[in-house]
């Protein structure tokens, strides 16, 4: 008798082990489509900007005033805004004037808005072999770079960061840039390229908030302030004229979040504690 | 060093306390990954069966493509996985980008070759006279399958371990479909790509390390369900 | 009349353009036991495939027990388990011996498989086996495992391909007795493919001669080892035979 119990048991034991394991499957499934009545739209944007940790600071205020999810998928601008082109998000927020432009141009967006600024930041080994420690140019620092053949490690991702970078090289007058061997292409995000460039003692182009979190021993920060350095974001809707599925309101509901006085703030004090410096300054300037 | 060190440590305390960031992300892996390879043996296992017994012309042809799929890289599956389901693609109606419904359609085409190919070739490594034999036992279309598979069960465990390897350690194809959103499509690689990128290398090795804790595990449980038949 | 469980009546079987099996004719008597000889390649495990339905006639019909079944018919699955067969190499499953004798009672749901697995395997004198596992037995015991797999199933007939090719003397004995025994006890049909005309003459009550997939001659077992009417006949069983 307790032979065929223990056979029972074995297979009472492995028909419960697979049932456990099923249920625990489909439990995914579930909470993806029932537990879940939220509404959801997708924000499309840098990583810098996600990287910073500001998204994360700032939007669960929105997320739990409006019971609206919003995902963010943090990829390079050009991807960003390709995403966007394609109907595959909602709403963007990038840090690229020129692309933004052409964006909207095309009619793929709507709503541009002005939500916040920081700068970038030349950045270089301390002893600095090309010399534009200080100097407020950024052409002038970048044309120096090139004529000492000083290593230089670009982003190379069609980031903001990266655009911006094209500018000053063609406005220094260096052309192709790529071609040489003292300059570095990554095709990787600010974090990634800041350890190379500060493993190779390299000058790179950097955003502020970036350099102060993420830090890098080798490298000083060597040319700021320059106007052309001026980095803004904006905000945009996808043209829901374009794609039906787009969450116009949802969208409509994001910008005004991050426009209204109480968000502007809470951008403008988001790292102040931890690093002493703003990292995003708001656009409304009188607060 | 220090960073290694540091980064087990951390990994030690936020498995300890069961971190609750870092156990839902893990859960998530496991669920979409565990779905993923259901789906794939639901469908890759009979149509393995079947392509070890078929004999049509074409038929090598169509062993080369499966067996291709194994090697086929599983970044470009994302690639075409995200363009069929983006909203001007064909499938966009379904809504499935950047959800995690997604990701497991994804890691479904990773596995499934994986899963069809293995199990044909368990079938034939079974003497091929043992279908004619259970045939004439009585057994059906069915009931020989299974028996089959039974026969191969060493061959099906290393097939699934393998599958769910391929599939529980993908990157690329996670990222693209699903786009490692917070709380909706990030998993344990995703995720180690994100902290890697923001420098936080200390979670990055952490969630490295459960990683590697899952995959030791699932190695261990085919291992013991192997069990008997390795010792025969 | 005597019953005949099989007729056979211009069955062919092509494989591509290869003809592997052409009968005319041929009976079967239920409880006879049937011995199909011949050289090799001379399409004796096709024609014993074709009686277990396992594989399908080209051309002309198999008639079981008043059936009629010609090449693409569907055979209903209670027909097919009323034939079972053994092969050449036992194929016995990983697992224990009772498991494996238990096998085809487990696929038609009958109650107490494993028990009456035993049974049968004491009955047989192989009470030794009872507790063992195919991973530890020799291969002539797993061979008459294989005899006991089927005649658990109480089949009405029973098709052996060569069961004894690779035994040893020994082996072939302690088989050949299994096998008639079975025929005492169970009264089922018996057909058995030999290569070994000795072993013919041993167990079987008729046989059929096959040369190229043909039949040359049927009949009585002594009939044939004594005066056949073919000269070929003559010269296989004589041992006479070149090819």
């Amino acid at each position: 008798m307790t032979k065929i119990n223990e056979q029972l048991l074995n297979r009472l034991s492995r028909v419960a082990l697979s049932l456990t394991l099923v249920f625990f499957l489909l439990t995914l499934v579930f909470s993806g489509c029932a537990l879940k009545p939220e509404r959801s739209l997708v924000l499309a944007t840098t990583t810098s900007t996600y990287d910073s940790g500001l998204l994360e600071f700032i939007l669960p205020a929105f997320e739990d005033q409006h019971n609206t999810k919003v995902k963010v998928v943090a990829v390079g601008t050009g991807q960003a805004l390709a995403l966007a082109a394609r109907g595959d998000a909602d709403v963007v927020l990038v840090h690229a004037p020129d692309l933004e432009e052409e964006f909207v141009q095309k009619g793929f967006g709507v709503q541009r808005t002005f939500i916040m600024y920081n700068d970038f930041v030349i950045l270089g080994p301390s002893n600095d072999p090309a010399n534009i420690r200080r100097s407020p140019d950024a052409t002038n620092a970048f044309r120096r770079i090139a004529s000492t053949q000083s290593t230089f490690v670009s982003r190379g991702d069609e980031s903001g960061t990266h655009i911006k970078e094209r500018v000053i090289w063609a406005l220094a007058g260096v052309e192709s840039p790529e071609k040489d061997n003292w300059y570095l292409s990554l095709g990787q995000g600010m974090g990634s390229s800041l350890n190379v460039a500060n493993e190779k003692h390299a000058y790179i182009l950097s955003d502020r908030g970036t350099f102060l979190s993420r830090g890098a021993s080798n490298l000083a920060m060597l040319t700021e302030g320059d106007p052309l350095l001026f980095n803004p974001y904006h905000f945009m809707i996808v043209n829901p004229d374009k794609f039906n599925n787009v969450q116009m309101e949802l969208g409509q509901l994001l910008l005004d979040f991050l426009i209204s006085a109480e968000t502007q703030e809470k951008i403008r004090s988001f790292g102040v504690d931890r690093f002493g410096q703003i990292l995003f300054n708001p656009a409304s300037p009188d607060l | 060093m220090d960073e290694l060190a540091s980064g087990i440590w951390q990994a030690v305390k936020l498995i300890g306390t069961l971190d609750p960031e870092v156990r839902s992300i893990a859960l998530f892996s496991l669920q979409v990954s565990g779905l993923a390879l259901l789906l794939a043996a639901i469908t890759g296992i009979p149509y393995g069966i079947w392509l070890a017994f078929s004999r049509f012309p074409g038929r090598k042809i169509l062993i080369g493509f499966t067996y291709a799929g194994m090697a086929f890289p599983t970044v470009v599956v994302g690639l075409i996985v995200f363009l069929l389901l983006s909203h001007n693609g064909p499938l966009g109606f379904l809504g499935w980008l950047f959800t995690p419904f997604g990701i497991i359609a994804a890691q479904f085409l990773i596995g499934f070759p994986v899963v069809a190919s293995l199990t044909m070739a368990a079938i034939l490594g079974l003497n091929p006279e043992m279908r004619l034999q259970l045939q004439s036992l009585g057994a059906t279309r069915v009931q020989i399958s299974i028996t089959l598979l039974r026969e191969a069960k060493v061959a099906m465990i290393v097939a699934m371990a393998a599958a769910f390897g391929r599939v529980v350690t993908e990157v690329g194809a996670v990222i693209i479909v699903g786009g490692n959103i917070a709380g909706s499509t990030r998993v344990l690689t995703t995720a180690i790509v994100l902290e890697t990128r923001k420098g936080d290398f200390d979670s990055a090795i952490a969630l490295g390390v459960i990683l590697l804790m899952i995959s030791f595990s699932i190695n261990l449980i085919a291992t013991r369900l192997q069990g008997k038949a390795l010792a025969r | 009349m005597k019953d005949k469980i099989y007729i056979l009546k211009d069955v062919i079987k092509n494989y591509g353009d290869k003809t592997a099996c052409h009968l005319s004719y041929l009976e079967i008597y239920r409880g006879e036991v049937l011995g199909i000889i011949g050289p090799s390649g001379s399409g004796k495990s096709t024609l014993l495939r074709l009686l277990n339905f396992l594989e399908r006639q080209t051309y002309g019909s198999i008639i079981f027990d008043g059936n009629t079944f010609d090449g693409k018919s569907h055979v209903p699955l209670t027909i097919r388990r009323r034939m079972t067969m053994v092969f050449q190499n036992p194929m016995l499953l990983k697992t224990s011996i009772l498991n494996n004798v238990a096998y085809g009672l487990k696929l038609r749901n009958m109650k107490y498989p494993k028990s009456e697995a035993a049974t049968l395997l004491r009955r047989l004198g192989m009470e030794s086996l009872v507790s063992a596992d195919a991973s530890n037995i020799s291969y002539g015991e797993a061979q008459r495992v294989a005899l006991a797999r089927a005649l658990v199933l109480r089949p009405d007939v029973l098709l052996l391909d060569e069961p004894t090719a690779n035994l040893d003397p020994y082996n072939v004995g302690v088989t050949e007795d299994l096998i008639l025994r079975a025929k005492e006890e169970s009264g089922a049909t018996i057909v058995v493919v030999t290569h070994n005309v000795f072993q013919a003459r041993r167990l079987c009550d008729r046989m059929v001669f096959l040369l190229d997939g043909k039949e040359v001659e049927v009949g009585p077992t002594e009939e044939l080892f004594t005066h056949a009417k073919d000269p070929r006949t003559i010269a296989f069983i004589g041992g006479d035979m070149v090819y």
